[in-house]
């Protein structure tokens, strides 16, 4: 068990409120990602519940139960910190049985453990060596042993792979995936990257300055955007916004169009020039300059002859456009 | 970043390298040399370097004239005494700084330094006055007193220093694994703080074994570390170079051999948490 519930939860320090009023709730077994940019309160927030920071007003409860005032060790929460936090002294080996140790497990039962973990996430072969003899993906990985070990309610994770390589990154996105499928705790996840937060959560939160914008699966946010900021937040690349003569003929302040979302034809709508047009294979983004609108990114699936300069005749989906009114909410 | 250098360039480097080692090394080399010369050959000129009569001569009168053992007791004493006394007022000081700093942190650490830069003998006429009225003069504890408080800024900044070192998710880390406060200081904090406050304790245990002016000035005879040893013989007695240098010998040989053993812990003392 272990779902965790945030009421009207604020934090200020000193004088600056850097969360304001927050209300969520996170079902037991949940994988929920906290995204938003740098300094919205998303690493605030998620300390706020392992209580590495207190409350400056609010409720915060775990299964239930009132841990406004619980000490982090009392909460049974485990964490993955951004830095890997793990102790250079301790091999890797005592680095993973801490959190037993803590406990007064039964050595029987920490050895147990302590193999099961690094079965599982391939550090068998390394259990005697120390944190400073291992790889980044390595050390990582020694953070979530450290952190399963122990049975948590629930897996605090704070942008646990922004130290790491592109490719690397994806891989432990997928085992991290793979862990919550297999051990259905509660996770929560914090990263700026909306690519993780698509990929990885069951729901996601986009908090934008202390602020939730939106609470939803991945695909209601990026189906049914609740407002201006969430709709540019969420895809790769970023939705086009048009305002003005284009945006009135939708009856909206602005519209949304994203750059899947056109076709090109000969005798489109909009017509324009291609500015820069990069070619992956498995598609290609055109970067059109488009006459009274102004630059357009349009996204192709396969691979499209087109190059700079070229003129472009593109036609928006209609059933796939976005439109908001004057305060940039969704209509 | 591998650079290439030529086997040329590695020599003169390495040549250089060494004019200056020996160059800082020779007074010392010297002193060791002069120490087992007759006071005749000491004075020498053309000085012998090294084709002369050995003789230990000077360290026997040494020893009978002024008892080396009693100044050597009394070097330990005051240079770990006020060792480990700075230790521990600057370690909860370094700890409260570095892990609850507030807004004037800087201006706190700014202020003790300054009174390093205030002159010695600035202070030396109320600090003697203090010591003669308190009935200070001339005893270990006095002395150290006086030590721990001239270098206790040096020791709060290097435990400072270190202190910050340590990552505080790391210490996060471990009160979400479970551990008591308690658990804590003794599994996390301590193991990663041993290292900083080893290289403190010796590098702090060579500037008291070495501090000369209060040494000089607080002590006579019953509490005269090893400093006051070697300046009896330099006295208006006239100079004995043979047997000063043997005093000399005798006073560095300790702290010299101590430095050589602990080279390991005092680099990585200094290079502590270098490592990510």
């Amino acid at each position: 068990m272990g779902s965790i519930t945030l009421e009207h939860v604020n934090k200020s320090f000193g004088g600056v409120t850097v969360i304001p009023d927050i209300s969520l709730e996170v079902n037991d077994g949940e994988f929920v990602v906290f995204v938003g940019p740098s300094g919205c309160g998303k690493s605030t927030l998620l300390r706020l519940i392992a209580g590495l920071e207190d409350l400056s007003d609010g409720t915060i409860r775990i299964d239930g139960a009132d841990v406004s005032k619980t000490l982090p060790a009392q909460r049974k929460l485990s964490m993955v910190f951004q830095s890997y936090a793990l102790y250079p002294h301790m091999s890797v080996r005592g680095n993973i049985a801490f959190p037993l140790k803590m406990e007064k497990a039964p050595k029987e039962r920490m050895d147990a453990a302590v193999n099961d973990a690094a079965r599982v996430l391939n550090l068998t072969d390394y259990l005697d060596r120390k944190p400073r003899q291992l790889s980044g993906g390595q050390r990582q990985r020694v953070a979530i042993g450290r952190a399963i070990v122990r049975q948590p309610k629930a897996f605090l994770f704070d942008e646990p792979l922004s130290n790491l390589d592109a490719a690397l990154r994806v891989n432990m996105r997928l085992e991290i995936s793979e862990l919550h499928k297999k051990l259905k705790t509660t996770m929560v996840y914090v990263t700026h990257d909306q690519v993780e937060a698509m990929t990885m959560a069951d729901r996601i939160v986009v908090l934008n300055a202390g602020r939730i914008e939106q609470y939803g699966t991945p695909i209601e946010l990026y189906q049914k955007p609740a407002n201006l900021f969430v709709a540019g937040f969420i895809g790769s690349p970023k939705m086009n916004f048009i305002e003005g003569k284009e945006a009135d003929t939708f009856g909206a302040a602005t519209i949304g169009i994203r750059p899947e979302h056109f076709t090109i034809s000969d005798a489109g709508r909009w017509t324009g020039t291609v500015g820069v047009a990069e070619h992956l294979g498995s598609d290609t983004f055109l970067y059109v300059d488009v006459d009274g609108i102004g630059q357009v990114t349009v996204r192709a699936s396969g691979e499209l002859p087109f190059a700079h300069g070229q003129t472009i005749s593109l036609d928006p989906i209609e059933s796939r456009i976005y439109r908001f009114d004057a305060q940039g909410q969704a209509m | 970043m591998a650079r290439a250098v030529s086997t040329r360039r590695k020599l003169g480097f390495t040549a250089i390298a060494w004019l200056i080692a020996l160059t800082l090394f020779f007074p010392i080399l010297w002193t060791v040399l002069t120490s087992f010369k007759t006071e005749g050959t000491a004075i020498a000129m053309p000085p012998k370097f090294l084709f002369f009569d050995w003789t230990l001569e000077n360290y026997f009168t040494v020893q009978e004239r002024s008892d080396y053992f009693r100044h050597f007791t009394n070097s330990v004493i005051s240079a770990v005494g006020s060792t480990i006394l700075g230790l521990i007022i600057a370690i909860p000081a370094a700890w409260a700084m570095a892990f609850s700093p507030t807004k004037r942190t800087k201006d706190v650490l700014l202020w003790m330094l300054s009174t390093k830069m205030l002159p010695a003998v600035g202070v030396l006429v109320p600090i003697y006055l203090i010591f003669r009225d308190l009935r200070l003069l001339d005893t270990h504890h006095g002395l150290i007193v006086v030590l721990m408080l001239i270098n206790l800024p040096i020791i709060v900044w290097m435990l400072y220093t270190y202190f910050r070192e340590i990552p505080v998710d790391i210490l996060e880390a471990a009160r979400m694994d479970g551990a008591s406060l308690k658990n804590e200081i003794i599994y996390v904090l301590t193991p990663m703080a041993i290292p900083g406050i080893a290289s403190t304790m010796l590098l702090n245990i060579i500037l008291a074994w070495n501090e000369a002016f209060w040494t000089l000035n607080l002590t006579t005879t019953r509490a005269a570390p090893l400093t006051a040893f070697i300046a009896s013989y330099s006295s208006p007695e006239g100079l004995f170079w043979a047997k000063l240098s043997a005093a000399s010998t005798l006073a560095i040989a300790p702290i010299l051999i101590m430095g050589w053993f602990s080279q390991r812990q005092l680099v990585r003392g200094l290079t502590f948490g270098a490592v990510k």
